[in-house]
């Protein structure tokens, strides 16, 4: 009995460490926004902050244009997520329950896109995107991002469309509904689960880009938050609550996100893994 | 029914906007890319045929080239003996069912949704070579002010890249392997405690080779995510100092954008691809003997 207890014992240290390992640094980052320089550099490295210095967050969001980078963070992930996701849904439904012969061809052509690694295919991307005329603006970031988005978003999507009974829409074209209403009102309705866990996944990898805003962005309006954090980190790179501020203004989403949805997200990075 | 699912001009009409998009923005720019990488071509200049030229110039005779392949292996290798079995460890330990087994699988998964920037930003000031973290831990330890700049010494730099990129995705690679645990029947262990194994026997012998598909999942995954490395190096050293921390995927990009070398980074990129498939391809291979003893069970 002891010895179980022991085991035990250590089972949950060992859980308690590691749990410790990845929490500790967000731990550390949330607290050092909230402080003074004086505070983090030398009184109370690791503690919670003496006095709480909410002013770092004023000075982020006023000073260094942080909201405007915000917003565009929030405008490339939401329109990203609903193109994506209806284009990839009208994909998948043609892949999974239309009748024609290339179907599992086209299927096997998207998932290339989830092995290739993304930076294989950036500079030609580059020159396209500028002879079309869009490098730098909105669709410049846009078209990559939900071109981006679309390979994993096929995979989940036809996934579950395969598992839907045939009765569901039989009834419907029976009634004399079109296609565009079976799809809409039936169809999109009963993919809902499988539609929230892809739009996580394009989430994710959207408002967390660096590679594609860094290089093909160079107008300040135009910017996404990581980059503008990460210019404004060499910017004021003495100023540690400052930056803290805007490292925790740019996290706080994706962590809000998934705590309200830890299990759909969890689920979907699993979805993507399995499929992929 | 079956004449408008099998209509042509809805099925087009479905198919076609994400597969023109995902043509147009991702198959052509990669296609363009690998005809790129047999050229000596600045982007302005006329295109030279060079055929593998490039890349024998960089697998022979780009130095800081052969650093950064050694380096994204010394990534991969971390990613395989470190990430993984801890990842399995803990997975095994949260689906064998304990107190606060949903708090645990969501704490360890937070550094999976933030940022790479973020991250890599994080840990930059956690080694700091005055005020960081790790110096103040140290400084704890021998009670005297502990001073060492890991960032920009050569014999740490690299390191210090290593160490968040394996941390991040520990709890990525403990999710799969729950997912997949939890998707054993519970048969197989019922029937094991019965004959009176023990955890540690359940464990080695029934749970990890029922795993096997999902160990090469993970494998591949932190294989190919090893060798693209970007990101955390591009924010935490950005391939510095002197070139010691770079990876193939810093270089190519600093060819590409920095120097307008077009034909040789494009080289470098598709080396990277041409790695990805052929290491999955030889992790497949090694696991089929293994997935075969899996689905036999």
């Amino acid at each position: 009995m002891k010895g179980k207890f022991r085991k035990n014992g250590l089972k949950y240290f060992f859980l308690i460490v590691v749990a410790l390992i990845q929490l500790f640094p967000l731990y550390w980052l949330i607290t050092f926004s909230l402080k003074s320089n004086i505070e983090i550099f030398g009184e109370n490295v690791i503690g919670l902050p003496q006095s709480w210095r909410f002013d770092n967050y004023l000075e982020a969001v006023t000073k260094a244009g942080i909201m405007r980078y915000f917003f565009n963070s929030v405008f490339y992930s939401v329109i990203t997520v609903f193109v994506a996701g209806l284009i990839t849904a009208m994909a998948a439904y043609a892949i999974s329950r239309m009748i024609w012969k290339l179907k599992g061809f086209v299927f096997g052509f998207f998932s290339i896109g989830i092995m290739i690694p993304a930076q294989a295919a950036l500079l030609p991307l580059f020159q396209v995107l500028d002879k079309l005329g869009l490098k730098g603006g909105y669709m410049g970031l846009l078209i990559p991002y939900i071109a981006g988005a679309i390979p994993m978003s096929v995979m989940i999507l036809s996934g579950f469309f395969k598992g839907i009974p045939k009765e569901m829409e039989e009834a419907a074209y029976l009634d004399g509904c079109g296609i565009f209403r079976c799809f809409f009102e039936i169809m999109i309705p009963i993919i809902r689960p499988a539609l929230a866990t892809a739009s996580i996944f394009s989430f994710l990898g959207t408002w967390n880009e660096l590679m594609l805003a860094n290089t093909f962005v160079d107008k300040d309006i135009y910017r996404t938050l990581p980059v503008g954090i990460m210019s404004f980190a060499g910017q004021y790179s003495t100023d540690w609550g400052l930056i803290g501020a805007g490292m925790v203004i740019a996290t706080l989403p994706t962590i809000l996100i998934y705590f309200m949805l830890s299990n759909q997200v969890q689920e979907s990075l699993v979805a993507g893994a399995i499929k992929g | 029914m079956n004449k408008m699912l099998g209509s042509k001009k809805y099925i087009i009409l479905f198919v076609m906007p994400a597969l023109f998009i995902f043509v147009c923005f991702t198959i052509g720019p990669l296609i363009t890319s690998g005809i790129y990488s047999l050229f000596d071509y600045d982007g302005i200049g006329k295109m030279d045929f060079a055929g593998l030229g490039n890349y024998m110039k960089a697998i022979t005779d780009d130095r800081h080239f052969l650093g950064a392949v050694k380096n994204s292996w010394i990534l991969a290798l971390a990613s395989i003996l470190i990430q993984l079995p801890v990842a399995l460890f803990l997975a095994l330990i949260l689906a064998r069912g304990v107190k606060g087994e949903k708090y645990f699988r969501t704490i360890y998964f937070v550094p999976v949704v933030i940022s790479s920037m973020v991250i890599g930003q994080l840990w930059m000031k956690i080694f700091h070579s005055e005020y960081g973290l790790l110096n103040i831990f140290i400084g704890m330890f021998t009670k005297e002010p502990f001073e060492f700049s890991w960032l920009t010494d050569p014999r740490t730099a690299f390191l210090c890249t290593v160490i968040p990129s394996v941390w991040q995705f520990v709890g990525y690679h403990m999710l799969i392997f729950y997912a997949g645990i939890k998707s054993i029947s519970t048969d197989y262990y019922e029937a094991a405690r019965i004959d009176g194994a023990d955890h540690k026997q359940i464990s080695f012998r029934i749970i990890i080779p029922l795993l096997a598909p999902v160990i090469k999942t993970c494998m591949i995954f932190a294989l190919t995510g090893s060798l693209r490395a970007f990101d955390l190096i591009y924010v935490i050293t950005g391939g510095g100092p002197n070139h010691v921390s770079e990876v193939p995927a810093t270089l190519m990009y600093s060819n590409l954008f920095r120097k307008g070398l077009y034909g040789y980074g494009s080289a470098q990129a598709f080396f990277i691809v041409i790695e990805c498939v052929i290491l999955s391809a030889i992790i497949g291979k090694l696991f089929r003997q293994a997935e075969e003893n899996a689905s036999a069970i």
